[in-house]
C-alpha cells in the first residue's frame, strides 16, 4: 500500500469504478432503495427461519398433523411432500436451495396457498383484504395530519393562550393513551351505554346487498363501515402532529430568515405559509412514513375490535387457525406496503426540499 | 469544605450529595405539575403492584351468585363475568405488566446502549453494518411481527415475552445513543481520557455515557410505555397464554365473554383501561417534563 495513493490520480483521468459506485451509493435516493430491498430481504429471511428451521417449527407441526388426521395411512415422506406443496417449500432439497427457492418465489408473489381452502393463494387472499387496511388507516393518518398541522400552527402563533394550552394538552393526554383502549371505550360508551350508533351494522368492510363500484352510494358505504377504524387513527396520530407541528413552529419561528422575512416587510400570511410553514413541515413529512409503519401495524388490534375487513383481521383469523402460509403472507405484504410507503416519502422529502435531491452531487 | 487535604467523606456525607440532588430536581419539578402528576402517579402505581398486594389478601374464588354487580361497599369497583372482585384483580393485575414492561425497556436500553456506543467508538465497517440493521429494524411492521412471532413460539414466561418485546424496540434509543456518542466522543474531556489511553470501555462507561444519564431515562420510560402497548395488545388478542390476575387479562375476558356489549358491566371494562391509560399518561408526562428539564433548548417551548 506505500504505492501511489488514489488522491494524487487527476480526477477525471481514467475509470475509477470504485469512485463512481461511491458517489452512486452516497446518494440518498439510491440509498433509500438500497434500504427498502434490504428491509424485505431481512424480514424475508427471518420468516423463513421461523417457519422452517425452529424446533417445532409450523412445517414439522404440519406433517405431524397430516399424520395423524391420515390415521396412518400416510406415511412420513408422503406427509412430506403434502406439507411442501402446502408451504411452496421442496423440502427434500438442501437447505440453502430452500432458502433461494423461498427468495425466488417471493419475488414471483408466490407465497403458496391457504391451509384451510387448499387451492386459494396467499396472495389472492391478502390482495382481497390490503386495501381496506390501507384505505383506512391512510384516510385516518391524512385527516390527522392536516388536521394536526393547522392546529399545531395555530397553537405555535397563539402561544401560552388558552387555545394552545388546550390544544397542546389535548394532545398528549389522547397520543399517550394506547389506540385499542380508545376504541374499547368508542364502543362501551358510544355504542352500548349510550347508544348512539348501532356499531354492529358497521362490521365488515362493506354492506353485503351493495355492488362494488365508483357508485356514490358504495363511496358512502364504504366510508361508513371504516368510520370507527378511521376514527381511532384519527385520535390516536393527532395529538403526535399538533404537538410536533407546534414545536417545529417554535423553532422556525427564531430562525433567523423569519426575522430578515419580517425586516423585509413581507404579510404576515406570506411568512406564516411560506416561510415558517413550509419549514416546519418538512421534517413531518419522514415521520409521516414511519407512521404510516405503526398504524399498519397497530391496525391488527382496532380491526379485530371492530370486526373491520382488513389485513389484521385477516392475520388473526390465520394466527387462531393455524394457518402458516397466511401468516407468513401476511407479515411479508405488510412489510412490502410499508417499506414502499417508506420509499415514497423519502422520494417525496427529496422533492420538498431540494437540498437533499443535490447531495452527492449525482442527480439533480 | 474547601480545605487543600482531601479526606475521604464519611457515609452521610456522600449520601448528602445524591439527597441534595433529588431535592433540587423535585424542586425544579414542582414547577411543572403536570410532571409532577406523572412522577405522583408512577409512584402510586408502583405502590400499587409491588406493595398492596402484600397487605390484601387475594380473593380468587368465582362466585356465580354475584355476575357483573355495579360497586358496593363489598366489591368498590363490582365483579365480573365470574363473580370476582375488579378491585382485587386491580390489585394484583399490575404487577406482571409492570415487570414486563420494565424488563423489556431494560433490556433494548442495554441493546441500545452497548451496540449504539459500540458502532460510533469503533467506527468504520462496523458502524454502517449496526446502523443498516438498526434501519431496517426501524421501518418494520413491529405489531404485525409481534403477533406473527406469538403466534410461533407462544412466549409462555414472562422474561420471554419481555425479551422478544426487547428485541423489536431497540432501534431508535440505538440510533440516538450512536449520534449522541459521535459528537460527544470529540469533546475535549473525552480527547484527554483517551490520550491518557484509558480504554475503550472506560471511555464509554465513565466519561461519555454519565453525561447522557437524563437521556437514557427518558428512554426508558419511553420504551416501558412501548412495551406495555404492545404487550396488552397482544394478551388482549388472546396469543400469550398466562394466566392469573393482569389487567389485559381482564380486558381480554372483557372482551371475549361478551362484558363490553353489557350495559351493567361498565366497572368492570373501565377498570383495566383507566388503569393501563392513567400508567401510560404518568409515565408519558414524567418523561416530557425530564426532557423539558434536561434539554434547555427546548425548555419554555
Amino acid at each position: 500500500m506505500t504505492a501511489v495513493p488514489v488522491a494524487t490520480k487527476p480526477i477525471g483521468v481514467g475509470w475509477n469504478p470504485r469512485r463512481y459506485f461511491g458517489g452512486f451509493w452516497r446518494h440518498p435516493l439510491a440509498r433509500a432503495v438500497l434500504k427498502a430491498v434490504l428491509t424485505i430481504w431481512v424480514t424475508t429471511t427471518l420468516t423463513f427461519f421461523l417457519i422452517r428451521l425452529m424446533p417445532g417449527s409450523p412445517v414439522e407441526l404440519k406433517i405431524d398433523e397430516l399424520i395423524q388426521t391420515s390415521n396412518g395411512a400416510l406415511t412420513y415422506d408422503d406427509a412430506r411432500a403434502i406439507a411442501s406443496g402446502l408451504f411452496a417449500i421442496n423440502l427434500n432439497a438442501p437447505l440453502h436451495e430452500q432458502y433461494l427457492s423461498f427468495l425466488w418465489s417471493l419475488v414471483r408473489l408466490d407465497l403458496g396457498s391457504s391451509f384451510l381452502s387448499s387451492g386459494t393463494s396467499v396472495t389472492s387472499i391478502i390482495l382481497a383484504v390490503l386495501p381496506w387496511t390501507l384505505f383506512s388507516v391512510g384516510a385516518g393518518l391524512l385527516l390527522s395530519f392536516v388536521v394536526g398541522i393547522g392546529l399545531g400552527l395555530m397553537a405555535a402563533y397563539r402561544r401560552n393562550s388558552l387555545f394552545d394550552h388546550v390544544v397542546s394538552t389535548g394532545g398528549s393526554v389522547i397520543s399517550s393513551i394506547p389506540n385499542y383502549l380508545l376504541a374499547l371505550l368508542l364502543i362501551v360508551f358510544v355504542g352500548v351505554q349510550f347508544r348512539l350508533i348501532n356499531f354492529t351494522s358497521m362490521r365488515g368492510a362493506y354492506s353485503s346487498g351493495i355492488t362494488p363500484g365508483f357508485t356514490p352510494a358504495f363511496i358512502a358505504d364504504i366510508f361508513y363501515h371504516a368510520a370507527l377504524p378511521i376514527t381511532i387513527y384519527f385520535l390516536t396520530q393527532i395529538g403526535h402532529w399538533i404537538l410536533s407541528m407546534r414545536s417545529a413552529t417554535l423553532s422556525a419561528l427564531e430562525e433567523d430568515y423569519v426575522t430578515a422575512a419580517r425586516a423585509r416587510g413581507l404579510s404576515d400570511g406570506r411568512i406564516r405559509t411560506a416561510y415558517v410553514g413550509r419549514n416546519a413541515v418538512l421534517p413531518l413529512v419522514t415521520q409521516l412514513a414511519i407512521s404510516v409503519g405503526f398504524i399498519v401495524g397497530g391496525a391488527a388490534i382496532i380491526e379485530q375490535i371492530f370486526a373491520y375487513q382488513g389485513v389484521g383481521l385477516r392475520l388473526l383469523a390465520a394466527v387462531t387457525q393455524r394457518d402458516y402460509p397466511v401468516i407468513q403472507g401476511v407479515v411479508l405484504l405488510t412489510t412490502v406496503a410499508v417499506v414502499v410507503a417508506n420509499l415514497i416519502a423519502d422520494l417525496l422529502y427529496s422533492k420538498l426540499d431540494p437540498r437533499i435531491g443535490r447531495a452527492g452531487g449525482a442527480a439533480g | 469544605m474547601t480545605t487543600a487535604v482531601f479526606v475521604r467523606p464519611t457515609l452521610g456525607q456522600r449520601l448528602a450529595g445524591p439527597a441534595q440532588a433529588v431535592v433540587d430536581f423535585l424542586r425544579v419539578l414542582s414547577r411543572r405539575p403536570v410532571g409532577l402528576a406523572g412522577l405522583i402517579g408512577i409512584v402510586f402505581f408502583l405502590l400499587l403492584a409491588f406493595v398492596a398486594p402484600l397487605f390484601v389478601p387475594l380473593t380468587n374464588d368465582p362466585d356465580v351468585t354475584s355476575l357483573y354487580q355495579t360497586p358496593s361497599l363489598a366489591h368498590p369497583l363490582g365483579t365480573d363475568f365470574q363473580g370476582k372482585d375488579v378491585l382485587n384483580q386491580i390489585v394484583y393485575g399490575g404487577q406482571p405488566i409492570l415487570i414486563v414492561a420494565i424488563l423489556a425497556a431494560f433490556f433494548s436500553t442495554l441493546i441500545a446502549i452497548s451496540f449504539g456506543s459500540i458502532a460510533a467508538t469503533i467506527g468504520g465497517r462496523l458502524d454502517a453494518a449496526i446502523l443498516a440493521i438498526t434501519d431496517v429494524t426501524l421501518t418494520l411492521p413491529k405489531l404485525i411481527l409481534l403477533i406473527a412471532v406469538a403466534a410461533i413460539v407462544r412466549p409462555t414466561s414472562f422474561l420471554f415475552l419481555a425479551v422478544i418485546l426487547a428485541l423489536l424496540q431497540w432501534s431508535s434509543l440505538l440510533r440516538q445513543v450512536r449520534s449522541q456518542v459521535l459528537s460527544l466522543k470529540e469533546r475535549d474531556y473525552v480527547e484527554a481520557a483517551r490520550s491518557l489511553d484509558l480504554g475503550i470501555f472506560h471511555i464509554v462507561f465513565r466519561e461519555i455515557l454519565p453525561t447522557m444519564r437524563s437521556y437514557i431515562a427518558i428512554h426508558f420510560i419511553l420504551a416501558m410505555t412501548e412495551a406495555m402497548y404492545a404487550q396488552v395488545g397482544i394478551i388482549l388478542l388472546g396469543l400469550v397464554p398466562l394466566s392469573g390476575a393482569n389487567w389485559g387479562i381482564m380486558l381480554y375476558f372483557a372482551y371475549n365473554q361478551g362484558a363490553l356489549f353489557f350495559r351493567d358491566s361498565l366497572w368492570y371494562i373501565l377498570s383495566p383501561i383507566v388503569a393501563i391509560s392513567l400508567v401510560q399518561l404518568s409515565l408519558v408526562s414524567f418523561a416530557s417534563a425530564l426532557e423539558d428539564i434536561f434539554n434547555p433548548r427546548l425548555r419554555g417551548a
